[in-house]
């Protein structure tokens, strides 16, 4: 993966209001059997945009010209169940680089992150706050600052700082991964397994 | 984030966390090293590829262990793979543990099986150990007082690379289960239980820690169930304390020397949370007040007593009902209905859930002399190549032939669906597995979990029924 930081964002948002959407909605899992981790976008909520004949299903809101945008708005619980880290590939792939939640599943919220994609989270309220105005007004433009981690929407008078650790910032402003801090550490963890500590 | 301070005694959790952090990152997470990485087709080949495009190798290849599982046939598979797709997935991963010196289990090998059954059937999951996997259900290493979670492919390449993970010191729980357990009721039914009473996120940012005489009690297989689904309330991962029956079970293991076993266990005997240790949250629970659990809905956390009934629309969240509705819709069950007596179409023993061989026995021993009934297609999928030989030596599989149920050869199968053996549209299956979703066991598929009894019970009377009225 070419590592690809990420600083501000202006867009509009797509709102999803289930709750607990698993990554098997997000991905099923017939679609894990490719080896790359690109085009995985296409499958993203596949059994939602189509319906089982191939067709698009006009209901999704996905399939709905209104909304669109880099931000997608979703249900508490995000990205529950299995591990696999192409629904994280998918959203990032269909051209989302932001999920507002109240409340991510622990793995997916890692997989996003490893990915460049942000986990934003905000209070439930909020969320059904943004969810109620976005699906009524779907030109709404959403603002996040990475650097001030600050989520912005000024017709709502709203400006939210969002948690996010100071090396996970650094990480998306930079454009830098784990990968290679843990690379560049290799010396200590040698250093660690020569002297390995006992449980006390 | 550090562990808090604590003066009065360490948590389990806290002892082997605190052995395994290289450093600690400022105002970030913590250098975790990892003992033990279990890779699959499925999830590997994209870190394998990522690797090699930074020409990177794989750091400590003697600490990774391989298995094909997710998506091979669980027929013919002296046979080549006929989905093109699952053969290039399942190639892949030949190649790159060759390439990388990487210990494979792959299909056909005498050791080959899913690899949450076969790290501690082969003794190479140990108590005290991290251990990580490209698989949620990785947690089920646990039950041996590991710190065992599911990680995402990038961080399959980040272990492969470095053999160290980034992370943050979760919340510690203790779910305290003590008293008896009513006669036919499964540790599956412990943990479906304790997930319809937490829900899918109740233990979210939490690692578990599981305790208790009720617990103690329990042999290995059904300590690992627990712990295995213990990440569906959220949780990052289960775990419970080594003890004696922890200790004979990995006795003559074949990656676990006599030597070393007996050089391990008095360490291993160290590693129990400390009386007077602190737990963020700890729950107590009666085991008498559990029953026999059904699912009714699409998600684990659906799910009530064998003869209760699906909970009334007015009695869910306001802010669930929609979900609620929808779940019910898809499943074609009302509110308020009786799960008991609904007509269903097949039954799945397998998973890494419950596919060991104790399973097997549970399901042999209730079935014996009886025959499944004529409208069910009934699958028995075991865990392992070794699962499948000692039910073969032990007569199980003579008696599940002679019910009628199909014994297959060992994989994830239906579980996730990936390989050809799905549930079709709109039946109902019972099953062992771990996961109710839509779609997950093929396109709409209705998923119902339950302990192997019940599944076993659902199979001879082709309804839903309370296995104990059987016994
Ligand atoms: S049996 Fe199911 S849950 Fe277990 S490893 Fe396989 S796919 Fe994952």
């Amino acid at each position: 993966m070419t590592s690809k930081k990420l600083t501000n964002i202006i867009s509009t948002a797509v709102p999803l209001p289930a709750e607990n959407i698993d990554t098997d909605q997000i991905i099923p899992a017939r679609f894990l059997k490719a080896t790359h981790r690109e085009g995985f976008g296409n499958h993203l909520f596949y059994d939602w945009r189509y319906n089982n004949k191939g067709a698009l299903n006009p209901d999704c809101i996905l399939n709905q010209p209104a909304w669109s945008g880099r931000i997608l708005i979703a249900g508490k619980n995000f990205g529950c169940g299995s591990s696999r880290e192409h629904a994280a590939w998918a959203i990032k792939d269909y051209g989302f680089d932001v999920i507002i939640c109240s409340f991510f599943a622990d793995i997916f919220r890692n997989n996003a992150l490893n990915n460049f994609l942000l986990p934003l989270q905000v209070s439930e309220e909020v969320v059904q706050q943004l969810l109620q105005t976005v699906t009524a007004y779907p030109s709404l433009i959403l603002e996040i600052d990475m650097a001030q981690t600050l989520l912005s929407v000024r017709e709502l008078n709203l400006h939210l700082p969002f948690p996010m650790n100071s090396y996970k910032k650094s990480c998306f402003l930079n454009g830098h991964d784990d990968l290679a801090y843990l690379l560049s550490i290799k010396e200590e963890i040698k250093n660690f397994e020569r002297n390995r500590p006992v449980y006390k | 984030m550090s562990g808090k301070l604590n003066l009065m005694g360490k948590t389990l959790f806290d002892k082997i966390w605190e052995c395994h952090i290289v450093k600690e990152i400022e105002e970030g997470p913590s250098v975790l090293y990892i003992d033990r990485h279990y890779i699959h087709e499925v999830t590997s080949p994209q870190a394998f590829r990522s690797l090699e495009e930074k020409n990177i190798p794989v750091f400590r290849p003697h600490q990774v262990w391989a298995t094909a599982d997710h998506n091979i046939p669980t027929q013919d598979q002296h046979l080549p793979i006929k989905d093109t797709l699952s053969a290039q997935q399942v190639q892949l991963l030949t190649e790159n543990c060759r390439k990388h010196n990487i210990k494979l289990m792959g299909i056909g090998h005498p050791f080959n099986g899913i690899v949450h059954v076969i790290g501690p059937e082969l003794g190479i999951t140990q108590p005290g150990m991290t251990i990580v996997c490209g698989d949620s259900h990785t947690s089920t290493h646990g039950a041996f007082g590991c710190l065992a979670f599911g990680i995402g492919t990038s961080e399959v390449e980040m272990v492969l690379a470095t053999q160290c993970l980034l992370q943050h010191r979760p919340k510690i729980m203790r779910i305290q289960i003590d008293g008896q357990l009513q006669p036919g009721v499964l540790s599956k039914d412990i943990i479906l239980y304790l997930i319809a009473r937490l829900s899918t996120n109740g233990a979210t940012g939490y690692f578990i820690e599981f305790a208790g005489d009720t617990i103690r009690n329990l042999s290995m297989e059904a300590r690992m169930t627990i712990c295995n689904m213990s990440i569906e309330m959220g949780a990052r991962g289960g775990l419970i304390a080594p003890d004696e029956t922890t200790f004979t079970y990995l006795r003559n293991r074949e990656f676990l020397s006599d030597e070393e076993w007996e050089k391990q266990l008095p360490i291993w005997k160290t590693l129990y949370s400390d009386p007077a240790a602190s737990f963020d949250k700890e729950i107590r629970i009666n085991a008498a007040d559990i029953s026999p659990m059904i699912t009714y809905g699409t998600n684990p956390g659906m799910g009530v007593g064998i003869g209760d009934k699906i909970p009334l629309l007015k009695d869910v969240e306001a802010s669930a009902q929609k979900d609620y509705r929808h779940a019910l819709a898809y499943m074609g069950l009302n509110e308020g209905q009786a799960m008991n007596g609904l007509h269903i179409d097949y039954v799945f023993i397998g998973s890494c859930t419950n596919a060991r061989i104790e399973d097997l026995r549970i399901v042999a021993d209730f079935i014996k002399g009886k025959k499944k009934s004529e409208h069910v297609t009934a699958w028995i999928v075991p865990g392992s190549k070794q699962v499948a030989e000692q039910a073969e030596q032990e007569g199980i599989g003579t008696i599940l032939r002679d019910a009628g149920f199909q014994l297959r050869q060992p994989g994830c199968s239906a579980c996730l669906a990936m390989n050809e053996d799905k549930i079709p549209e709109g039946k109902y299956c019972v099953s062992t597995s771990n996961r109710n979703f839509e779609g997950r066991q093929g396109i709409n598929a209705r998923t119902i979990l339950a302990s192997p009894l019940t599944a076993a019970a659902a199979a001879i009377t082709g309804h839903i029924c309370d296995a104990r009225m059987l016994l």
